[in-house]
Order: structure tokens, then sequence, then C-alpha cells
């Protein structure tokens, strides 16, 4: 299938905007490059959607050119029924980005939108690659735009959360490459991924190599313990910033498991999965209650990731059809919800340049319009059935229960957790008496940054309402992970 | 008959004889102090050089001997030396603006450049205890000149003195290792010294000791710990271009002896070293990062990045093979690349050596300088082994190497120091894009500046990029030299 290379170009539109922008002279322009090309780059990738083929789990628009011969790294891309929602899901939040960085953001405007368009070429090449080398490069270059955007443009302890992202992320992702060598050698010396989940390996060696991955992806997603970084990036982060962190960075650690952890090692990953559910049943129980107790309420969206995800890597583990099926919907749901509070916390923060919760109350009254998204994302993320939230949530807590109930009841708690604290950020900003920190003078939202919200909020009704035609493209690719995930276990 | 045989050897050595030709040249028109020598010094330098060049590369690929199996031009030799001169006339190139401004536009200058290289180009080529050790001192000893070029600051002659003490010292282990290996196999010639110690037993106590001699001299001149101590005070010491030329040139012409001896001709003595190796490589990542991270004068941070990256080569030694031989050479292309690209900005950016050269003259570059500070950046990315640049290619080929022959703990532990050496190329990437600028200088950057940018720019990115030209390069030398 060597057609159009339709992804090469999601990937390299991007790239080739974040090679011009820097020399624009009007910061306006830089703007409108930004925008108009993201805006291209998620037609195309609505595009790639709708002439996705649901009916089969076979990687779809492939691309394939040699790199390096002779160590077997190719170019190598294509998309499932699982990463053709990522690359819609980034592509989705690449413009609503710029947007809501649009005033936000008036220091080296330029720069900013450079980095915003080399995320976003190497976040879709993340999701699109096919070659584990490719895949890594991507995944690793993604730290220097995200160092820069959090350094540069981040709050008063941008610099140390810039590190502490940086550090974290590169350590965990090092060995994620020895891991990778591993298994090359293993499989033939070759790099592509299809061809390393046709493989099988030693149970000793998937168990090493399950190890090196999961520090990687552990990192990303982040699962507690290694979850220090994400509070501190989240809350230094500009808007932009935070909306990609939790949309799509956080997923990529998910992907990896999904990708690479379930099928191609899924003698490791079932010996592991007590401890992966132990620790995501931790994940949404201490995640959650640290979010009860935040001030900030960045820190507050941040924590509440890590209970979110949580669900999600509980889901994969539990090797259920629909633990699967809930965590990647969840994932997908997730990236959509929380990159949506994000971009709401950003609004308000822009008019009153506080993130104290408690300095707010009444807003309500004077922003309706924002009370109102805002209210829908709060639900949303609170898993409210009719919205987006609520099937994924359920999905995995149902598998939860099959596997274990300590799993399935501290899945409860940290749902039960999540209404608690939502509802209390709510009922604190919106409701109540009028108050907003300092002489801040607030005004609804305009029509730019109703743009950036709507569509988050189509799709969480969308999804919450009408999932069929999300689930359609997901199934078969989804039917074919949990052959994978098995095979190994019935034939030894 | 025993003329043909004389010329073919002068032929070999066309390119030492050109390079020492053209440096006598240049010593000599330094005696006639003219007006704007000093570009035309360089300039001759440089055609030099290129002569030297085209020589080499129409030499090629197939082993040749000559000087009676005393020099040899083979793939490693000829690879080796084109990356010789590529380290040189950057240097070169890099010097012009800084001579001027440190106002010691001294001709001699470039000759012994010249010098320099043609010992390194003799180190490559010798299959000869003896003419090694010669080709390693006439490096050595232009290099300590070098030094202490600038003659009125009391840090270059301090690091010259230094260098000249610590350098003889390690040079004389060195000749005391080899004389044990003459009164062993009888025969300095490394063919017939490789055939002799094929019958050798490896528990000789004689035979341990001269190796470790002669592994003790070989991790001097690479700065391995633990026998870097003379680096870090010499590089910060040395001119910013000489410091550079060391770090490339200098690490090139040790490794490429080292990869000759330890790899092909003396390759019976594996068992004696390779423990030795292994502690000395992981001591030398471990020094090499951590001390990095307290430092505060970019050139001494450089220096000790410098030996980490040595540590890094170690382990492609270690590895051995045609795969962890051709790991060490592309290192090193991409390591001159890369290094001596960031000279060239420290270079810029210190105008006077008495400054310091403190880290925080990359203070705010990002706003003064944005090309510039982009040009760093990328420098300071591929240092750090971050994916696509050329280095992360380098040190990800020394880790396939590493897998390959089922060293997966040295792997795990060269990744770890490389996530901890990261932290220090940030904290400059920081300082650029995250600080106020100290003292807006006035950057000018010189034409023969901005080649050296490019070149070296466009090596970086391209062997990230593209990497299957060099690596395929630096794989067939490999083969040609373990054929």
């Amino acid at each position: 299938m060597m057609g159009f290379p339709v992804l090469s170009l999601l990937i390299l539109l991007p790239a080739a905007a974040a090679l011009v922008v820097p020399f624009l002279r009007s910061t306006q322009a830089a703007r409108w490059v930004a925008l108009i090309v993201l805006l291209a780059d998620f037609l195309l990738a609505v595009w790639v959607l709708i002439s996705f083929d649901a009916s089969t789990a076979a990687m779809q628009f492939g691309e394939h050119y040699a790199w390096v011969p002779s160590l077997g790294i190719s170019y190598r891309l294509g998309v499932d029924g699982i990463s053709v929602w990522f690359v819609l899901l980034t592509t989705l939040l690449g413009w609503i980005c710029v947007l809501a960085s649009w005033t936000s953001i008036t220091t080296r405007v330029a720069e900013f939108m450079t980095c915003l368009l080399a995320m976003q070429s190497l976040m879709v090449g993340v999701f699109c690659a096919l070659d584990m080398i490719l895949f890594y490069i991507l995944w690793e270059a993604m730290l220097v735009p995200m160092y820069l955007m959090i350094g540069i443009w981040g709050g008063a302890n941008r610099v140390y959360a810039a590190f502490k992202f940086f550090l974290y992320t590169l350590a965990g992702s090092l060995l994620f490459l020895i891991g990778i060598l591993l298994l090359y050698f293993n499989a033939g010396q070759t790099f592509d991924m299809l061809a390393l989940m046709e493989a099988r390996y030693p149970v000793n060696l998937q168990i090493w190599v399950f190890l090196a991955f999961l520090v990687a992806f552990a990192v990303k997603v982040p699962m507690v313990p290694l979850h220090t970084w994400l509070p501190d990036a989240h809350v230094q982060a500009p808007t932009a910033g935070s909306i990609i962190l939790a949309g799509v960075l956080l997923k990529m650690g998910a992907y990896g498991f999904l990708r690479f952890s379930l099928p191609m090692l899924p003698d490791a990953a079932h010996y592991f999965a007590p401890l992966m559910i132990a620790l995501s049943a931790v994940a949404i129980v201490y995640g959650g209650f640290l979010a009860l107790v935040q001030r900030d309420i960045k820190k507050l969206i941040a924590y509440s990731s890590v209970s979110h995800m949580g669900f999600i890597t509980l889901g994969l583990f539990t090797f259920d059809t629909m633990g699967l099926s809930g965590a990647v919907i969840q994932m997908f749901n997730h990236g959509i919800t929380t990159g949506a509070l994000f971009l709401c916390v950003g609004l308000i923060y822009e008019r009153t340049h506080s993130r104290e919760i408690a300095s707010y109350g009444g807003l309500i009254k004077a922003v309706p319009l924002f009370g109102i998204l805002f209210a829908g994302f709060l639900l949303a993320s609170m898993a409210v059935p009719g919205l987006n939230g609520f099937i994924g949530e359920l999905l995995v807590l149902a598998a939860a229960f099959g596997v274990s109930s300590w799993a399935g009841a501290a899945g409860v708690l940290g749902a039960l957790t999540g209404a608690a604290y939502l509802l209390g950020v709510y009922r604190q900003m919106l409701l109540g008496p009028t108050a907003a920190p300092g002489d801040a003078i607030l005004w609804d939202l305009n029509q730019r940054e109703l743009i950036c919200a709507l569509p988050l909020l189509m799709f969480v009704v969308w999804f919450g309402l009408y999932p069929k035609p999300f689930l359609n493209i997901l199934q078969p690719s989804l039917d074919h992970l949990m052959i994978q995930t098995t095979l190994s276990v019935v034939t030894p | 008959m025993d003329l043909t045989r004389i010329m073919v050897s002068v032929l070999l050595s066309g390119p030492e004889i050109i390079v020492i030709l053209g440096a006598c040249v240049v010593l000599m028109l330094s005696l006639v102090p003219r007006p704007g020598q000093g570009g035309l010094l360089a300039g001759l330098s440089l055609v030099m050089i290129a002569l030297a060049a085209g020589m080499s590369a129409t030499l090629g690929h197939t082993p040749q001997s000559g000087y009676q199996g005393m020099f040899v031009v083979d793939g490693i030799a000829t690879y080796f030396k084109l990356l010789l001169y590529l380290g040189t006339a950057l240097t070169v190139l890099i010097s012009g603006g800084y001579l001027g401004a440190e106002n010691t536009d001294k001709g001699e200058y470039y000759a012994l450049l010249l010098f320099a290289l043609c010992g390194a180009m003799i180190m490559v080529s010798g299959t000869d205890l003896l003419i090694i050790y010669i080709g390693l001192e006439l490096q050595a000893l232009a290099i300590y000149v070098l030094v202490g070029f600038l003659t009125t600051n009391a840090r270059s002659n301090e690091a010259a003195l230094k260098y000249v003490i610590l350098g003889a010292f390690s040079s004389g282990l060195l000749l005391f290792g080899l004389s044990m290996f003459y009164g062993l196999t009888g025969t300095t010639q490394l063919s017939a010294m490789a055939l002799a110690l094929g019958t050798a037993d490896a528990g000789d106590p004689l035979l341990v000791l001269a190796t470790l001699f002669l592994l003790v001299g070989l991790l001097f001149k690479v700065g391995a710990v633990p026998f870097h101590m003379w680096l870090p005070d010499i590089y910060e010491g040395a001119p910013s271009p000489v410091t550079g030329l060391m770090s490339t040139v200098g690490k090139v012409a040790a490794f490429a002896v080292v990869l000759r001896l330890l790899l092909h001709d003396l390759s019976a003595l594996t068992p004696i070293w390779h423990d030795i190796v292994v502690i000395a490589a992981v001591l030398t990542m471990a020094v090499g990062s951590l001390a990095a991270l307290v430092q505060t004068n970019i050139k001494r941070m450089l220096a000790y990045s410098s030996i980490a990256h040595g540590g890094f080569l170690l382990l492609g030694l270690l590895a051995g093979g045609s795969d962890g031989q051709a790991s060490v050479m592309f290192y090193l292309l991409v390591f001159t690349f890369m290094n001596l690209g960031l000279f060239a900005v420290i270079v810029l950016l210190n105008q006077g050596a008495d400054r310091g050269e403190p880290i925080w003259d990359f203070s705010g570059l990002a706003k003064t300088h944005p090309g510039l500070a982009l040009i760093t950046l990328i420098f300071l990315l591929s240092l750090a082994g971050i994916p696509p640049t050329g280095g992360f290619f380098a040190k990800f080929y020394v880790l396939v190497a590493l897998v390959e022959t089922g060293q997966v703990a040295l792997a795990v532990i060269a990744v770890l120091f490389s996530a901890v050496s990261a932290w220090f190329y940030l904290r400059i990437i920081m300082l650029m894009y995250m600080d106020e600028t100290a003292h807006p200088a006035q950057v000018l950057v010189a034409p023969a500046m901005r080649v050296v940018l490019a070149v070296t720019l466009i090596g970086t990115v391209l062997t990230g990029g593209l990497p299957a030209m060099f690596l395929d390069a630096a794989q067939a030398a490999a083969r040609a030299g373990l054929g």
C-alpha cells in the first residue's frame, strides 16, 4: 500500500512550517501561519479518519523507505484503528493550543509557535511510526520543544520544572532504548514493529525488557511513584503546554504499554499484571486524595490526571476485552476533557492571574458562558452518564471487578473522590458569593475562546451520546490486540 | 627492485610529506613578518591540508604497507586521517580571529598545527611501535608549545608546563611498556609481534606487566580515569582553538592507536586488558559526567564532558568486532563536528582569554543572537545524545555494538550516565534561552567562522538525519581494516 503519502504530509506539514515561522518578522503573521497550518493538519487528519477502512485491523496508509539499511532502521509509517484516533486528538488539540495562546503569549511569539508546530509534527509522528527507532527518535525529540515551552514561557518556577520534566523522561526513555535493542537482536535484527510483534521471545528476556519499557512508560503516564514531575510541569507550563502535556504526552505512556508491552511481551505482561494493577489502584486513590487537598487549580487537575491515568493502566492490565476497550476509550476521552479543563483554567487565569481556588467565587454571574462550559468539562471528567468519560470508566471498573475486587473497590473510591473534588471546585469557583482575585475585571468568553472550547465540548457530548462510530473504527484493532496479548500464553 | 619499494613507501607517506613540507614553508614564511600575514599562512595551511586530503582519498582503502612494514595505509588509517584533516582545517579557520584578538598573530602557530597534524597522521598509520611512538611525540611536542602559546598569560603557561611534565611522564610509561614488549617478542613491528604473541601465555607475569604499562600510557593519552587529572587544567589554560584541537584531533589519533594496538595486532592480549578497560570505562563515564555538573567554566566543563565521551568510546572498544570498531570511528566523526562547533561558539563569545570563560557568557544569547543560539542548541543536544542529531546515532551505534556482544549491563550503565550528562548541557541551553543577558556582547561572526559553523552544523545534522552514508563509510573502513 504505497499510495499518496498522507501520513508523511501530516508529519511534515507542521515541521516545514516550524522551519519558516522563526523567520517571520511580525508576531501576528507567526500566529496566523501556525493556526492555518495546524488547522490544515487537523482537516487532513479528519480526512484520514473518514477514508479509514473500519473493517480491518491492518495498518493503513502505509509508507516505507529504507533509512539506515545497515542497521535495519527504516522510515515506516501506518495507522490502525487505535492510532488513527490519537492522530485526530493530537491535531485537534494542536490548533486549539494556538488559539489558546493567542493573547496569553506575548513574548517571543514566533519561537513559541515554532515549538508548537514542532511538537505537533513529532507527536503525530509517534502515533504513526511503525519502526521502533523512528518511534524512539520522535518520542525523545519531543522533549526539546516541550522543555523550551515550559522553560521559556512558564510560570515563576519554570526552570526547575523544565529540568525535572526533561531529566525524568530522558532517564526513562534511555532504558527503553536498551529494551528495544534486546528485542532487535532476538527478532533477527529488525526494528519493524509489526515483525517485532510477530516474533516470540524467551520469557526471561521478556521480563527484563518489560521492566526497561516499564520505566519509560510509567514516567510518561505517569504512574505513582514516578509522577512527581507532572504537577511541577503542569503548574509551571503555559496553557498550551499543559493542554499538550495532559492531552497527548501522558497518553504516550499508555500507548507504549498498548503497542509494545502487551503485544510484544505478553508473558511478561501477564507476569507483571498484579503489580501493574496494584500500582494503578494506588495511583487512582492516591492521586484522587492528593487532588482533594489542592488549593492550586492547575495542581488539582494535574493530580486528577494521575488518578484518571490510573484507570487507563488498570484497564490495560486486566487482559479483558472490556477493560482494554475501556482503557483506550478513556485515553482518548481523558485527552479531550483534561485538555479542555486546562484550557478553561488558562482562560480564567488570563483574566485574573490567580490559580488559587479559594480566591474565586460566584464566577457564574460574571462569566456565564464560561461557567457552562467549565461545568460541562468537569462533569465529563467526573464520568457522568451521557458525557464521554462515562463508558470508558464503566468498562474499566467492570473489568477491574472481574480481576480483583480490591482493584474494583479502589476504582470506585477513585471515582467518588473525583466527584468530590471536581464538584468542590465548581462550587467554590462558580457558585456562592461573588469574589474575584485582585481587582480583575472579568469578561465573558469572546469568539476566539468559544471557537477553542466548542469543538472539545462537541466531542464530549458526541462520544457520550453516540460513541458507535468511534467504537466501530476501534474494535477490529482492539480485537487484534487481544489476540496478540493472549497468543503466547495459549501456545507456549 | 629496491627503488620501486622506496617509491611505493614514499608514495604511501605522501600526505605526511605534503603536510611536513607545508609546515616548513609556513615556518619560513613566518620569519618574514608582513601585514596580513596571518591570513596568508592560514590559507597556505588549508591548501596543504586539502592537498594531503586529496592524496589520502586517492590512496584508498586497500591495505598497502610501506617502509618495510612499519607504515600502512588501510581503511582505518584513511578514515582517521580524513577526520584529522577535517579537525585541523576547522581549527585553522577558528584560530584566525582568536589570534588577532589575543594579539599573538605569530606565524609559527600554523606551522605547529601542521606538525601536530603530521604527528597524528603518523600515529594512525604506524604499524611499528617506534613509528607510533615517534608520531605521538611529534604531535605532543607541537601541542605542548601550542598550549603555552599565549606567552603573556599565566594560565596558558601553567597549563603548558603541566602538560609537558605529565605528558613526558605518560610517554615514559608507554615507552617502558613498549620496550618490554620488544624484550618479550624480539621485534617492534606489530605484525611480527602479533605472531609472537599468538603463542604466548596470557598469564605470563612479564606480559601482564608490559600490557599494564602500555595500557596506562594509552589510557593517559585518551584521558580515561584515573589518568584524567591533567585534562581539565590543560583544557582550561590552553588557547580555546587549541583546546578544540586537543579534544578532537588529539582524541581521534589516540583512539586510532588504541584500536590498532588493542583490537588488531595485539588482540591476543584481550584477556589481560578487558576487565581493566571495563572498570576504566565505567569510572571515566562516572567521573566525567558527575564532575562536569559542578563546573562554572565552560572549557573545564567541556573537558569533563570530553572525558565522559572518552568513556563512551572505550565502550565501543570493549564491544570489539567490526561493529564496535566502526562505532568508535563513527562516534569520533560526530564528536569532531559537534565539539569543534561548540568550541567555535566559545571562541566567538569569549573575546579575551582572561575573562575565564564563565558559562554565564551564554546567558540570554537566544535574545541577542537567536541564530547563534539555535546553532549552539543543536551542538549541545547532539553532545547530550538527543535525537535526531548525530550525537544520538553515535551513542546508539555504540549501544548496538554492546548489546550485540551481550554486554547489556554496560549499556545500561552507559545510558544512565548519559542521562546525568544531559543535565549540564541542558544548563547551558537554559542559560541561553531562559536567562537574561549578562552583557549584550557584540558578536562579530567573521567569514572564516561562518564556514566553521556551517560545516560543523551541517555535519552534526546530517550525521543525525541521514546517518546511513557515514555509518557505511565507517563500517567499510572498519571491515577493510580487519581484512
